[in-house]
């Protein structure tokens, strides 16, 4: 069997993408308690590493080493089935976000590949199917454990995931009717180019409360601060994944930092130009989608430790009455525009 | 080289599950899942005879199933939730009396 | 490489709703239907639907089959009695009917499997000229505009109808 270098560099490029995911989950590990340490006006972990870089790496092996415990009582195929469906979900919705243009490996390939795993022509379906079946995982985690406090945080954190996975898909869909269509690769393209020499055509711009519509959704969808009730310490213990220990609760958490980068990942592409900078050559345009990216993400951590938390009937009634409706007259007043801008 | 004729017979397949779970099964909510499964197996002809006839009219078509499906799904299991709280059971058998 | 393709999504289908069909747990039967609908969706990508696949992921196995399971866990639904025998319920003379409607069956399916010619599909016309997505949708808003307007009014009816059923009665 020859070695098709496509085939070979498509492959390389999966290896790449987990990777990258897998280290950004530890980066974020380390950035988060940095930062709360900062905000808090204290050194934050110091002792591992230079300024504490190898913190997520002691954490990682204090977790391998820790017994992994099932309580008896708990229904056995689907506790250990749902770390895994949350941790298989979070990876595979990254599977069709562009980060670049098309690469030749300084002109190994024959053939340029592009820095993207697959590009369907339905990528921000695919992305929120994806997303909506991670559900599952917290929902399975809170009945499978058999435990009060894992069955009240896991339909509460499920509900709340689903109530607003409703605002999150109208946002995105003002953006797909700006764009003209779904794939990723063409919503980035059609934010190329400059009005006036100098503003980006970025959708943020025109779209600027879809923008804020679809961060707060998102973080509500990973369940982050403020709206992490269902997995808040000081309420329910600690939510859906109290009885998992060790590596299933890595996993769990491994699961809940990806899908902040997929999340921080999509927006770049839909509302901040993806891989379009200033100054930089085309292929290396890999750098601003990845700092972008970071942005979004030190957003998510500030977010998290000033503001206090929602109540979980506010959080509710807040993405009922508040959000889905907002989010529904961005969508009529982008489709008005549309139509008059073109008719 | 698959046929239309294999995406008959699996929808024919399926569609039997279906009926089968339906008939034989004692639990409501079980009985509304084969009737979910049997929901997709015609979703599945109108999909694969929509590709076969060069349309696109069977996928529109499977939007409306869809669509239709989850409106009886909630509505089907908001009356078994009704029916689970008048007599704490979920076995078809138990209700047949004309009157609570 | 399509076929084999099919033969496993097909496999998948068929085994899942077996299990939807002869499990006891009900919790077991979601979780089996939730592949099925996945292997669906695999089926629906090789018949050229990436949208119908997507949403019937999105559609069934994210948003009905969640409802499915708040049902199960909220009503507690462990494990079900198991069925009366099927003598019992139809009847020794039900049970020789029964056999020979099966067997008639069986043999009218044979006779017609074996006369039916195979109809393969053609190329996909217009496939690459315009998307899946756009015909779908100038389809559904223009010549089906009347049933995507009545779709929308039959989920308003069963939202209603759903919230007022499973009321607590004061």
């Amino acid at each position: 069997m020859t070695f098709d270098p496509t085939v070979v560099a498509r492959l390389g490029l999966i290896l790449v993408i987990f990777n990258m995911l897998v280290l950004s989950a530890a980066f974020m590990v380390w950035m988060e308690r940095k930062v709360c340490a900062y905000i808090q006006d204290r050194p934050g972990p110091n002792r591992v590493g230079f300024e504490g870089v190898l913190q997520p790496f002691a954490d990682v092996l204090k977790l391998l080493f820790k017994e992994t415990l099932r309580p008896k009582a708990a229904d056995a195929l689907l506790f250990v089935i749902a770390p895994i469906i949350s941790t298989a979900t979070a990876f595979a919705a990254f599977s069709v976000i562009p980060f670049g243009t098309e690469t030749t490996l300084f002109g190994l390939l024959a053939e340029p590949v592009p820095l993207q795993i697959t590009d369907v022509n339905v990528a921000v379906l695919v992305i929120f199917a994806i997303t909506s079946m991670g559900v599952y995982g917290i929902v399975l985690a809170g009945w499978s454990s058999n435990s009060k406090y894992s069955l009240l945080g896991g339909l509460r954190s499920s509900a709340q995931m689903i109530s607003y996975e409703l605002s999150y898909a109208l946002a995105l869909a003002a953006v797909i009717l700006m764009a003209g269509s779904l794939s990723l690769r063409e919503i980035v393209v059609s934010q190329s180019g400059m009005w006036f020499g100098f503003i980006p055509r970025w959708y943020i711009i025109p779209q600027f409360f879809g923008f804020i519509i679809y961060m707060i959704a998102g973080v509500a969808e990973t369940n982050r601060s403020p709206f992490d009730f269902p997995e808040a310490e000081q309420e329910l213990v600690a939510g859906y994944h109290t009885e998992y220990s060790s590596m299933a609760f890595a996993m769990f958490f491994l699961a809940e930092y990806v899908n902040m980068v997929t999340v921080s990942a999509v927006a770049t592409s839909l509302y901040l130009g993806g891989w379009l900078g200033p100054f930089l050559p085309d292929w290396l345009g890999w750098f601003w989608f990845l700092l972008k990216v970071f942005l979004l993400l030190f957003f998510y951590v500030w977010m998290r430790w000033t503001l206090p938390r929602y109540r979980y009937d506010q959080l509710m009634e807040f993405g009922w009455k508040y959000l889905l409706p907002a989010a529904v007259i961005n969508l009529l007043a982008t489709a008005a525009v549309v139509l008059w801008l073109e008719g | 080289m698959v046929s239309l004729n294999h995406y008959l017979i699996l929808s024919g397949v399926l569609f039997a599950i279906g009926t089968a779970g339906v008939f034989l099964r004692r639990n409501l909510i079980t009985v509304l899942l084969s009737v979910e499964i049997m929901l997709n197996a015609v979703n599945l002809t109108f999909v694969a005879v929509g590709r076969y006839l060069g349309t696109v009219d069977g996928q529109i078509i499977t939007f409306f199933v869809m669509t239709v499906a989850a409106a009886e799904a909630a509505v089907g299991l908001a009356l078994v939730i009704s029916l689970f709280r008048h007599k704490e059971t979920l076995s078809p058998d138990a209700f047949t009396a004309l009157k609570w | 490489m399509e076929t084999f393709a099919f033969y496993i999504f097909a496999g998948i289908t068929i085994l899942a709703s077996l299990f939807v069909v002869g499990q006891r747990n009900p919790m077991y039967s979601v979780m089996s239907l939730i592949a099925s609908f996945g292997a669906l969706a695999g089926l629906y990508v090789l018949l050229d639907a990436p949208f119908t696949a997507v949403t019937q992921i999105i559609i069934y196995a994210g948003a009905i089959m969640v409802l499915f399971l708040f049902v199960v866990m909220l009503l507690n639904a462990s494990r079900e009695e198991a069925a009366p025998p099927v003598t019992q319920l139809v009847g020794r003379t039900g049970l020789r009917i029964g056999a020979v409607l099966s067997l008639l069956l069986g043999a009218e399916i044979v006779w017609a499997l074996s006369r039916v010619g195979v109809t393969r599909f053609g190329e996909d016309p217009a496939a690459a000229s315009v998307s899946s997505v756009r015909r779908i949708g100038t389809g559904l808003f223009t010549d089906h505009a009347f049933a995507f307007e009545a779709t929308s009014i039959l989920i308003l009816v069963a939202m209603v109808g759903a919230v007022v059923l499973a009321r607590r009665e004061r």
